[in-house]
């Protein structure tokens, strides 16, 4: 046990947790997006589904909404722990050039970066907007419980709501591209035979994560979906 | 050539620290970037100036003493790999101007102008950058078998000259490229193995306790490599550091 404990204190063990709690959250994208795609299939097979999700998930070996909370309390850790390692990384990597230099190079990776970290904020606001908008309805103007369908269409019919929505997630997909890559290279999978595998499966599931759920607001905004 | 120099003047580790701005009119492009320094520390001394100080010693590319960020480049290009003592004034234009500024990082505090202080890379090293080799009696050359392919990755690690132009360009002055070579390049030897557990955890532990930041997977480090230190050693540093986590004792 100690071994992990200073394994942790370690800026490697600060960013093993980043890979570990960064594939569970990313895997939990990557479900959702699929369960998204169930608005293709209209109202009742969306409500149906959405429903499934909050009683019968785990069935028979869970009750009513303790697969819900069992999953709402995972991804509740994993943002937890990957928000405060990626915070003391961030206060070390600042820490460890006081003073910066004059004259910078323009570099695409400097930049991915900084996107990495001021994206994974946007993130984290575009997440609380997510919940307020789609679970809980607070801020989502026709919002009827367990209505999902119509929650969608009418919340991405706003174009405002869609252009917002499509600009998180354009931000959200640098950060899956990057975070899937790493996620083998923090964890020691990676090496020069392996790269390009674990690049293209990076580039794949970003890929697979945008176009799924990209095509909601888009068939919304296009009228494919009313 | 003619050219402009931008160079960061400080007189000792405590002093503020400045940019002077030289001329030089008569600059050979067959120069080497050094010699171009040693050139404008004639004028300088000629005038009754402080000369620029910098690190330098083999100027053959191979021992690591030298090393300034030329236009924000560590070593001056990515193009031809190289030390700052074997890059050429020909890959400068003439009329430009040319921003020399020291390593920056926590870690490495400036001495003096452009010369600054790398014994954390000499504290990473002498805390599991070593293996046990029984003194007297030379072994038999043929008593421990290295495969090929494994020979030639740890000589790869190896190559690493310690220059630190991997922590002046990582966006978060990591130290991370450099301590991975030491551990890969051992790692990968049987002569290695004994101590594999103690030397990266001991290395990892002093690398961090230096100052140096942690790594991001940008690969600005291995861009910056006159010895072109492939990432692939940070990911080998990373699992063995993982295992030793689980390990007892």
């Amino acid at each position: 046990m100690t071994g992990i404990l200073s394994l942790y204190r370690s800026t490697i063990g600060k960013k093993v947790v980043m890979a570990l709690t960064g594939f569970i959250l990313t895997a939990y994208v990557f479900v959702h997006m699929i369960g998204n795609l169930k608005v293709f299939a209209g109202a009742e097979k969306l409500n149906h589904y959405a429903e499934w999700l909050r009683l019968d998930m785990g069935y028979p070996i869970l009750a009513s909404f303790q697969g819900l909370w069992i999953t709402r309390i995972v991804l509740l850790v994993a943002v937890g722990l990957h928000v405060i390692s990626a915070l003391q990384l961030w206060a070390m990597a600042n820490a460890g050039r006081a003073v910066g230099y004059a004259q910078k190079k323009p570099s695409y990776t400097v930049y991915l970066g900084q996107m990495m970290r001021l994206g994974g904020i946007a993130i984290a606001f575009f997440i609380g907007y997510h919940l307020l908008h789609l679970t809980t309805g607070s801020i989502h103007p026709e919002f009827v419980h367990g209505e999902v369908y119509h929650n969608v269409i009418s919340g991405f019919q706003n174009t405002l709501v869609s252009v917002f929505y499509i600009a998180a997630l354009v931000a959200l997909g640098v950060h899956i591209l990057h975070g899937t890559w790493s996620m083998f290279q923090t964890l020691g999978l990676n090496n020069r035979r392996y790269d390009a595998m674990w690049r293209t499966v990076a580039l794949l599931v970003t890929l697979a994560i945008l176009v799924g759920d990209l095509s909601i607001p888009v068939a919304v905004l296009a009228g494919w979906l009313y | 050539m003619r050219l402009t120099l931008r160079i960061w003047r400080q007189k000792h580790a405590q002093a503020r620290g400045h940019f002077a701005t030289y001329r030089m009119d008569d600059v050979s492009p067959d120069m080497s970037f050094l010699e171009m320094l040693d050139v404008l520390n004639e004028q300088l001394t000629e005038a009754g100036e402080e000369p620029v100080a910098f690190d330098h010693d083999c100027r053959e590319g191979i021992c690591g003493m030298c090393g300034v960020v030329i236009n924000g480049i560590p070593h001056g290009q990515h193009k031809h790999r190289t030390t700052t003592c074997q890059l050429h004034m020909r890959n400068f234009r003439s009329g430009e101007t040319i921003t020399i500024e020291p390593w920056r990082a926590k870690a490495f505090p400036v001495i003096k102008d452009l010369i600054v202080d790398r014994s954390a890379f000499d504290r990473v090293i002498q805390n599991g950058g070593f293996i046990t080799a029984p003194t007297n009696t030379i072994p038999e050359a043929n008593a421990v078998l290295v495969a090929k392919d494994r020979s030639d990755l740890a000589m790869d690690a190896a190559a690493c000259i310690g220059c630190g132009a991997c922590v002046a360009a990582c966006p978060n002055a990591s130290a991370m490229l450099f301590t991975a070579a030491k551990i890969t390049h051992l790692g990968l030897l049987p002569q290695g193995q004994p101590e594999r557990t103690m030397r990266v955890v001991g290395m990892v532990r002093v690398m961090d306790q230096s100052g140096f930041g942690g790594c991001t997977n940008l690969g600005e480090c291995s861009l910056a490599c006159p010895k072109e230190i492939h990432l692939d050693s940070i990911a080998q540093m990373n699992l063995d550091l993982i295992k030793a986590g689980f390990r007892r004792g």
